[in-house]
């Protein structure tokens, strides 16, 4: 049995609500984020952006802008090289407009001077002489022949022909015979949905402080989920080695996805190598949401029959997702994980992926799934309705299980759906009356989950205290549950552990904070480099004690002789071992570096009650309840923070949360006004249930937590507003203009 | 742009500073007193992160002239722990996970300890109306809405 | 740009009459501070009038109340004999933005910024309530539902600021009530709004009505047509529905991001309904 397999144990510390480490600077404004630092002679920098949805950029004349008083620095694409793989061309572009703006809110120059008042000046003094292109944003009129090509040359070969160049990649996945499974069935429900593209949200604007001295060394300071990443971007942009770009990531604000790729940081590092001086840069709101991660809006078509007692016979879904004005990252797992929650004996899913005058769409919590499965979960409650049957009977008839080959391909190990949906059923607010008015939703959801590169040091300091260095910035309590695990496998206090985030010069190369992958990843490090430790304590121990390492073994947090047979000494605890460290060899660390695999899939479902007024088409929710599985939840509260802040914001999609764009193309509401995100006025109390079904793939079970939470509530919602007004909605966000629309009432 | 000398006194200490007549207190926070627990997450008053008080009153410092703040008493997070001892409502964020990425608790916080002074007891309701202007991303509220309670029962001697 | 702490309205008043370029006066600052951030707009001179006597009081006269421009929402709220006598003008006020906008943002900011959507107007048209200017003529006073012109412009003249509106003294079987619709609980700005004054005889019947609706034409409009259909009634419900259909019939609204022609429309009928029956009620009438 390999190590990183999971092994039944009783936990001591994993599991306890212990306080963050980070806790005591973030409610005393301590805490440094993106745009707190600041640099001797540090510049403001400043990015001038395209009013218009797609333009050929014929001339940009900077000569006054740099003229002005102040200004110590313009850069525009010129400035750059091009490089030569399309992957980081287009994250270059997506920084800088070569050539043509490809939507409203693209950079295509920047300044730095003395003073953020200066900056401003100076954009006014640039003047770009725009040739206006046609432009398209909706993702099913940009699929069709003849509409404006957003990119030349991108359509990948087994995109069919008939379509707009706009379409640049086809997916399909499934098993098993549709037209024999349609045959069995007793009802067939075909419907079409569309959901509107949202954004992340996070309060923190992107910003970043970049200092490239001549020597040709550079320091980057950034609110970014991945700073080696960020160095891989940024030193192929700018034709960097990878050791003279040291990048530090900040305290982050929030990125739920949104911050796992470049958007200013290679032009902050530009400015800073022209002027000479550090650059800070930080985006205004308006900026954020004009030209950085919405998702993708999308248009699907589902197909689904069932029999009267409730068995899925086929399935079938057509998404097509536009993804901004490159071609788009994530149509592909929603393809993957639309029918995942269901044992299916015939199921197809195709994807589309499609290019628009919009900005490059970046990851969001699960990216791609929570519209496809809002539109699967829609279908399968309106076929349960139709026959009159319990929908949480429905989903765990048919419910993906141990053994059940995956409707994209592989066949799972031990999952939580089943526990999952029993927990539902079993749960007070399923049987909860509702008045009228009122209607109930569920939904399931679903998350592949991301193991990856991942890299950790743990140093045992000499009084006995241990530090970890690990490489993944902390979104949500990360370096708390690192150290609770590292305690559990050291058998320490917590509180002797501090845990912190490494710069790329300190640690090896760690993946981005995304895919749900830091407890699940680093955790796993984290256990094996505490292991790595105890097996050099073990042989400190040893030696002192002048028997064999194999002749020891480590127990609540001590060297102990293995056996009676191993000789009679008193325990060595890890501060002793550390203590006498000099004497026997010196330092103590342990280390660990792996591609982690067995991320282990994870599942939720959600139940929803809502009240809508009838008059206005508002929806109000009355009472939310997230069920999710985290194998092993190593801090619960956190865990529970995962599945309340998910929730909450697919509710603020499924309600009303949208880009909004105008026949010009430009976006209509680029500010915390008019982009509707949750308010604390609008919310229930979130209820949680964790299910703890273990992960295979985890020493201790542990899956990942932070993005399935947000999938269910797009259909809960839908089908809960569904209910409570008797008519089936099938566009989001469900804003109240649309359900009194729909209500006839106007 | 001639520069406006202002005096005022910040979480209980006199400052001076001189700034544009067009600057934010909230820039003057951040940028020319170093204090940067205010942060700038909209700067239209959309998301109460930059939220400080000005002569007791909650406001959002980005949507103040540094030039009002003559004469005026500020607070800001900076000053809600009395040295090494955190504020109830800070305890029990930290103690109530009510925190996860930490970019909005300070205005948070600021805004809490606002309506507490005014309202010791709130229901769930009106604390829910109060910190609406206070958007946070990250938790759903939940965690806020409960650690803010258990710091006004335990303010309370509940 | 300059920064004019005026101490008097005469002051203020010469300031601005005497800037050749663009001046915004500055009370909250709540609308003239995210013009300024974004570029909207780029004054020659803001002239901040909190410091004048006076403006920051809110004063009993004649029976009613007058509220000095640089009253703050908060402030507002928080007198109970003024809430008490017009609630549906001070919860208006009230739902102008969040907590810390309503620790800054007037009435009389609102009316200035001349948004069909502020909140604070609908009622204050509704209850006759009078602006009184200062300029560089000296005094004037004008019905508050003359200020707005059209979306961001009103009929102040060069040179003139508002100084306090007044609210009338009001009868003991009168009250008035306020409703807007936001997609959210709060934070948002009126997608439609409805403001009902009403006046009682003694047998419950109304005697007077005023109903004015925001968000639904270019300024806030006065509904005399609807309000008439209430007097002489004890708001059954076919008045009710007739008085909606007759704001229905005036309303010309936009098609914008914040809701469709349509919706404004039916929703500014709802809106006059709900809260004619809440001013009903306030007003010690039981249907």
């Amino acid at each position: 049995m390999s190590l990183d397999e999971y092994r039944k144990r009783e936990f001591k510390q994993v599991g306890t609500r212990v306080r963050r480490p980070d806790g005591v600077d973030k409610v005393t404004g301590r805490a440094m984020y993106g745009a707190d630092a600041t640099a001797p002679g540090m510049l403001w920098g400043r990015i001038l952006r395209s009013p218009h949805a797609h333009a050929r950029i014929r001339s940009i004349d900077v000569s006054a802008a740099l003229a002005l008083k102040g200004v110590k620095a313009v850069v525009t694409a010129e400035d750059f090289g091009v490089p030569e793989d399309d992957f980081t061309r287009d994250v270059q572009d997506n920084c800088m407009a070569r050539g043509r703006a490809l939507y409203d809110g693209h950079a295509v120059a920047a300044v730095a001077a003395v003073d953020q008042a200066t900056a401003r000046a100076a954009l006014k003094l640039i003047k770009v002489d725009y040739e206006i292109l046609p432009h398209v944003t909706d993702v099913d009129a940009a699929m069709q022949p003849g509409a404006p090509v957003v990119q030349e040359g991108r359509v990948q070969e087994n995109v069919p022909k008939g379509f707009s160049d706009n379409v640049t990649a086809h997916f399909e996945f499934g098993h098993g015979d549709l037209d024999a499974g349609f045959a069995k069935a007793d009802k067939i429900v075909e419907r079409s949905f569309k959901t509107a593209a949202t954004h992340q949200g996070y309060i923190e604007p992107h910003a970043c402080l970049a200092s490239v001295t001549s020597d040709g060394k550079a320091d980057l300071w950034c609110c970014t989920q991945g700073h080696f990443y960020v160095r891989t971007l940024c030193a192929g942009i700018l034709g960097m080695e990878a050791s003279q770009l040291r990048v530090t990531a900040s305290e982050i604000g929030g990125g739920f996805g949104g911050k796992t790729t470049v958007f200013i940081e290679p032009v902050a590092l530009m400015l800073s190598k022209k002027a000479g001086r550090p650059v800070k840069l930080v985006m205004s709101r308006d900026e954020v949401f004009r030209a950085t991660g919405p998702t993708v809006s999308s248009s699907s078509d589902i197909k689904i029959g069932m029999t009267k007692d409730g068995r899925i016979t086929a399935a079938e879904a057509t998404l097509r997702y536009q993804g901004g004005a490159f071609p788009c990252g994530t149509t592909e797992f929603g393809t993957q994980a639309a029918f995942a929650a269901y044992d299916l004996d015939a199921v197809r899913t195709y994807g589309w992926s499609v290019m628009t005058n919009r900005p490059k769409e970046a990851a969001y919590r699960a990216p791609g799934a929570p519209v496809a499965i809002y539109a699967v979960e829609s279908v399968v409650d309106e076929l349960c309705q139709h026959f009159g049957l319990d929908p949480l009977d429905v989903r765990l008839k048919n419910a993906a299980r141990k053994g059940t080959k995956s409707s994209y391909g592989p066949t799972f190990p031990d999952i939580g759906l089943v526990a999952t949906l029993e927990a539902a059923r079993a749960h007070p607010h399923y049987k909860a009356p509702l008045g009228p008015n009122q209607g109930r939703g569920l939904s399931c959801g679903f998350w592949f989950n991301f193991g990856g590169n991942t890299c950790v040091s743990l140093n045992v300091n000499t009084d006995g205290t241990v530090g970890i260095t690990e490489g993944n910035p902390d979104i949500g309590g990360s370096r708390a549950s690192i150290s609770l695990m590292a305690a559990e496998e050291l058998g320490i206090p917590y509180d002797n552990i501090r845990t912190i985030v490494a710069d790329t010069s300190s640690l090896g190369y760690n993946d981005v904070t995304d895919g749900s992958r830091v407890t699940f990843a680093v955790g796993l490090a984290t256990i094996k480099a505490a292991r790595d430790a105890v097996r050099k304590m073990c042989a400190r121990a040893a030696k002192i004690w002048g028997i064999d390492e194999e002749a020891v073994q480590w127990k609540d947090g001590a060297a102990v002789p293995a056996g009676p047979n191993a000789g009679k000494f008193p325990p060595m605890t890890l501060a002793e071992i550390a203590a006498v460290s000099a004497e026997t060899g010196g330092p103590i660390a342990g280390h660990y570096e792996v591609n982690a695999d067995g991320a282990g899939v994870s599942f939720g479902v959600h139940l929803c009650d809502v009240e809508v007024d009838r008059e206005t088409g508002a929806t109000k929710v009355l009472r939310y309840t997230v069920f999710q599985d985290a194998g092993k939840a190593v801090h619960p509260d956190y865990v529970e923070g995962q599945m309340q802040g998910g929730a909450v914001q697919g509710i603020g999609w499924a309600l009303n949360e949208e880009y909004i764009y105008g026949e010009d193309g430009r976006l209509q509401n680029p500010t915390f006004l008019d982009y509707r995100v949750p308010v604390a006025s609008d919310l229930p109390m979130i209820e949680t249930v964790i299910l703890e079904i273990p992960n295979p793939g985890h020493p201790y079970g542990v899956r990942g937590v932070g993005e399935t939470g947000i999938v269910p509530p797009l259909a809960a919602l839908s089908n809960a507003v569904s209910h409570a007004i008797g008519l089936r909605m099938s566009e989001l966000p469900m804003s109240p203009p649309r359900i009194l629309k729909a209500l006839g009432g106007s | 742009m001639t520069k406006i000398h202002v005096s005022t006194t910040i979480n209980g200490d006199a400052h001076e500073f001189l700034c544009a007549p067009d600057e934010t207190l909230l820039d003057v926070l951040r940028n020319r007193l170093g204090l940067t627990g205010a942060k700038e997450g909209c700067g239209t008053g959309d998301c109460g992160a930059c939220s400080v008080t000005v002569n007791g009153r909650l406001v959002c410092s980005c949507l103040v002239l540094g030039a009002e703040a003559e004469g005026a008493e500020i607070a800001t997070i900076e000053g809600m722990a009395d040295g090494d001892d955190l504020h109830p409502l800070q305890r029990h964020f930290i103690d109530g996970a009510a925190l996860q990425c930490g970019v909005c608790t300070p205005g948070i916080l600021v805004a809490a300890k606002a309506l507490l002074e005014k309202n010791p007891d709130p229901t769930d309701e009106e604390l829910r109306y109060w910190l609406a202007g206070n958007l946070c991303r990250c938790t759903g509220y939940d965690k806020i809405i409960r650690a803010v309670q258990a710091a006004a029962a335990e303010m309370r001697g509940a | 740009m300059r920064y004019l702490a005026a101490t008097t309205a005469a002051e203020a008043a010469a300031a601005l009459a005497a800037e050749t370029g663009l001046t915004r006066v500055l009370a909250g600052g709540t609308d003239v501070l995210v013009q300024l951030r974004s570029g909207l707009v780029e004054p020659e001179l803001v002239v901040d009038i909190k410091k004048i006597p006076g403006m920051r009081e809110i004063t009993a006269e004649a029976g009613g109340f007058r509220i000095g421009a640089a009253v703050s929402g908060a402030e507002i709220g928080e007198h109970e004999a003024l809430c008490a006598l017009w609630p549906g003008v001070t919860e208006g006020v009230q739902l102008i933005g969040s907590t810390q906008v309503q620790g800054r943002c007037t009435m009389t900011g609102n009316l200035c910024n001349a948004s069909p959507a502020g909140d604070a107007v609908p009622s204050l048209v509704a209850a006759n309530a009078v602006a009184r200017i200062a300029g560089p003529q000296g005094e004037r006073d004008c019905p508050v539902a003359e200020i707005p012109s059209g979306p961001g412009k009103t009929t102040l003249k060069k040179g003139e600021i508002i100084s306090s509106i007044f609210l009338p003294a009001r009868p003991g079987r009168a009250s008035d009530a306020y409703l807007r619709f936001i997609p959210r609980t709060e934070m948002d700005i009126a997608v439609a709004s409805a403001a009902v004054s009403l006046e009682l005889d003694s047998g419950g019947t109304v005697k007077t009505a005023r109903i004015a609706l925001g968000a639904v034409a270019p300024t806030v409009i006065a509904v005399d047509a609807a309000a008439a259909l209430l007097v002489g009634t004890r708001l059954d419900d076919g008045t009710l529905a007739k008085m909606a259909q007759a704001c229905e019939a005036v309303c010309k609204p936009i098609d914008d991001k914040r809701g469709t022609v349509a919706f404004r429309t039916k929703t500014a009928g709802t809106l006059a309904r709900r809260a004619a029956l809440i001013a009903y009620a306030r007003a010690g009438g039981s249907r």
